[in-house]
């Protein structure tokens, strides 16, 4: 007989140092359901995982599978045990091909050699059976983000797992793929499978979970029915307090032109999607708000306004003048700034203090300088004065910038970035992986960016956010603009369908 | 006159790439599973030391072959454990061996026999001999040494292991991605400690072919840089077996075509360079397109990842 309770999890703690990050969990999952834990980022959804999958073990608490009390000390064991994980960054070996990846660590047959043979009938079998089609023998690094999820999909299924678990697995998918997703995991629920999905997406909780568990601060603050919640009473629950997301948008009126890209075309780096004849303008108070699937140009359209990356062909005027060529912080002084995608990679400088990092591209300024030294007094008050202004929690000016949380590091870049009032502000992905509270603010502070008649290229992954904050909303596929319009002349349909690749009909205006 | 193909140099050309191929083959074990190991080149000394001073006081090659193989291992696990265990950066880690391997095989030259320079004479490995009868594959293959026949065979078990068996997959995996890896339940660092120390083994069993392969003593470093270039044909030739066997087989031809051309009115030196500069060049244009394992040279740091 099976079990009632797949899985139940009690007082489990994990400790790295200092860090809590599983400070008594608390979770039920029965057989049969689709279980959904939502948090915020830094809650502990992804420690307490990995504790399950034999990744790390917890400090204390106990896991009970199917009525059995277990502790993995590897996620062989784990595997054994029917649990698959399908993890938040992908676990695949991209130099390798699609079967390959699938198979590794569990392939057919007993010898030591390799049967591709049997390897690939059994794949097939489990692609047919769920409708998940793949190239068998394309190679990873080949394949789009959308594919890789269904690899790791079927990656899972292959080991027969029982228990399915997701961490958050609809960061990098279209509207579109996102609904298949759904239908696949009703479908394993059918089947008799038990699914958790970790997730800080509400309505896609709302849309089809049977139960939620909410985590906060590496606690469980409770667990429901998904008839007795709805997305108010889970964000209140997520973050501890009342949470208005509702933006004042104010009508403004664009006016003067700041930037004009007129074909732009980079050089091809590394593989990376290069843009491919963009063009398009931006006009003072005005945001432009650009979505697609990561890795489609993003990058190249970034790089190539902000001088990092050769531009083959194509001009970019900004206030009329040509900036092709001109280097970074040329532009920085004449009022361009960017809060970038990857704040410890290139926003901000890992081994530096709060201090340094807050002048961070500004240091050659005359504010911070006199003669050859820093003018010491003048950099603190300004440094104070950011973090001030922007409510960035540090224990103090010459603490290490790692030591502050995600959102803190983003409020500080934040407050850099537009403390010179500039004209153009490049925002890539502002409110990534900081807390609700942080994106609220932050969220406003664009709008008053707008406001004040700067003009804002807004570049992201999250289509609510694009849609709420642009006035404009262009598509990127492959290098090139699929469509644009207003936000509210657009379905998410029709967004999905182009950041698929596929052009709608009434495509709107040129960007 | 210069000659481009003869058998003397056919023979020179197969004698120099041998310590190469079996060398490139051991940078290959370290690199494919994301260690880097530019202490390859110490390995070789001490492989080709531990040989020679073992076999002159045994009198038997075979054992020195052997005591090269115990030297190279016992490295690569000094390696793994400074990589691996200490999550140390690799370059420093192989940087130190060359250090330690050049001036320890000098200190044990001059404590045990007196000699800054070179060791007394050893018996050397055995060649075929007696072949020269067989039509066209005679002359060249007529003393060939058997080390170069194990390297051979060597050469195709690895390419067998790696593509045809699960373990082999299952290694490549570690070396591209070893977060992968370890979630799916394969111990990543079993897999890059036993690789590493095969590889270092390797490259001891290519310093015995310096030693007591080609000539009969130890002499001070006696490497001059083979262990580098056993690095650039293992590049040369994409990490993987048969490429790395035919990249030293070039940088073999070129170093044996330089040794013939020096009797020529071109100063010697000049001549000297060649092999180097052919190297060089390869990589130049080669290597740019050539690409390793994803996690070459990074630290394995589950948790922090």
């Amino acid at each position: 007989m099976v079990h009632k309770e797949a899985l139940v999890i009690s007082g489990l703690k994990k400790y790295f140092g200092h860090v809590k990050a599983n400070d008594g969990i608390d979770l039920v999952v029965r057989t049969g359901t689709i279980h959904a834990i939502v948090g915020e980022n830094g809650a502990g959804k992804s420690t307490l995982m990995n504790s399950l999958f034999g990744l790390h073990q917890p400090d204390s608490g106990e896991i009970y599978l199917w009525g059995e009390k277990v502790l993995f000390s590897s996620p062989l064991q784990a595997l054994a045990h029917g649990i698959g994980m399908v993890h938040q960054h992908f676990m695949l070996v991209e130099a390798l091909s699609v079967l390959e990846n699938i198979i590794l660590g569990a392939e057919p047959g007993k010898g030591i050699l390799l049967n591709y043979k049997n390897s690939r009938k059994t794949v097939e079998e489990i692609c047919h059976k769920y409708g998940l089609e793949l190239d068998l023998d394309a190679l990873v690094e080949n394949v789009p983000v959308g594919i890789q999820q269904r690899i790791e999909i079927v990656k899972v299924l292959y080991r027969g797992a029982r228990l399915i678990i997701l961490d958050e697995p609809t960061a990098v998918l279209i509207p579109q793929e996102i609904d298949r997703m759904f239908e696949i995991l009703r479908e394993f629920k059918r089947d008799g499978c038990t699914v958790i999905f970790i997730t800080h997406k509400l309505h896609e909780v709302m849309a089809l979970a049977d139960d939620v568990t909410v985590i906060r601060d590496g606690r469980t603050v409770g667990h429901w029915p998904i008839s007795q919640v709805n997305e108010k009473i889970l964000a209140r629950q997520m973050v501890g307090r009342e949470v208005v997301l509702d933006l004042v948008k104010e009508e403004t009126k664009p006016s003067e032109l700041i930037l004009q890209v007129q074909g732009l075309q980079t050089e091809q780096v590394n593989g990376d999607q290069s843009a491919e004849d963009l063009s398009f303008n931006i006009r003072a108070g005005e945001i432009l708000g650009i979505v697609g699937v990561a890795g489609n140009g993003q990058d190249a359209l970034i790089e190539g306004i902000l001088g990092l990356r050769k531009v083959e062909k194509g001009e970019i005027l900004y206030l009329g003048e040509a900036i092709n060529g001109v280097n970074t912080s040329h532009l920085r002084q004449k009022g361009i700034s960017c809060i970038s995608a990857d704040r410890l990679k290139t926003g901000l400088v890992r081994e530096f203090s709060v201090r340094e990092n807050a002048i961070l591209g500004y240091q050659k300024s005359k504010e911070f300088v006199s003669k050859l030294l820093f003018h010491k007094k003048k950099i603190n008050h300004y440094a104070q004065q950011i973090i001030k202004e922007f409510q960035i929690k540090t224990p103090s000016l010459d603490a290490l910038i790692t030591q502050l949380s995600g959102g803190n590091q983003q409020k500080l870049i934040i407050g850099r970035e537009l403390h010179a009032n500039p004209k153009l502000i490049i925002a890539v992905q502002p409110t990534r992986g900081v807390d609700i509270g942080a994106i609220e603010f932050i969220y406003q502070v664009l709008l008053e960016c707008r406001r004040k008649n700067a003009a804002i290229l807004l570049i992201s992954n999250e289509l609510e956010e694009v849609l709420s904050l642009s006035d404009r909303v262009a598509v990127l596929y492959q290098g090139r603009f699929m469509g644009s319009n207003a936000p509210n002349r657009l379905t998410k349909e029709s967004i999905g369908l182009m950041m698929a690749g596929v052009r709608t009909e009434g495509e709107g205006e040129p960007v | 006159m210069i000659s481009f193909l003869s058998v003397s140099i056919i023979q020179a050309t197969v004698a120099i790439a041998t310590p190469l191929f079996i060398g490139a083959l051991g940078g290959l074990f370290n690199e494919r599973v994301g260690i880097v190991n530019v202490g390859l080149d110490g390995i070789m000394l001490s492989g080709a030391f531990a040989a020679a001073i073992t076999s002159y006081y045994t009198q038997s090659a075979w054992i020195g072959v052997l005591a090269a193989l115990m030297v190279g291992a016992l490295l690569g696990l000094l390696h793994a454990a400074i990589c691996v265990g200490l999550k140390a950066d690799h370059v420093v880690s192989g940087v130190a061996i060359n250090i330690l391997a050049s001036s320890l095989t000098v200190f044990l030259l001059q404590l045990l026999f007196n000699n800054k320079g070179q060791s007394p004479s050893a018996p050397k490995i055995g060649q075929i001999s007696n072949a020269g009868s067989i039509p066209i594959l005679g002359p060249i293959i007529n003393n060939m040494s058997y080390l170069t026949i194990i390297g051979l065979l060597l050469i195709l078990l690895s390419h067998f292991f790696l593509y045809h068996t699960k373990m082999g997959l299952r290694l490549r995996s570690v070396g591209e991605n070893p977060y992968a890896a370890q979630s799916l339940g394969i111990p990543v660092r079993k897999y890059m400690y036993l690789s590493v120390i095969v590889g270092c083994a390797l490259a001891g069993l290519a310093g015995s072919f310096l030693s007591i392969g080609i000539l009969n003593v130890f002499t001070k470093d006696m490497t001059a840089g083979r262990g580098y270039i056993a690095l650039a044909a293992m590049i040369f030739g994409r990490w993987t077996p048969f490429g790395s066997l035919g990249a030293s087989v070039f940088f073999g031809y070129v170093l044996a075509w330089q040794m013939n051309a020096q009797g020529l009115t071109i100063p010697a030196q000049i001549v000297e360079i060649i092999p180097y500069l052919a190297t060089l060049l390869v990589l130049a244009f080669v290597a740019k397109r050539a690409r390793g394992p994803a996690h070459d040279g990074k630290t394995f740091a589950p948790g922090e990842h």
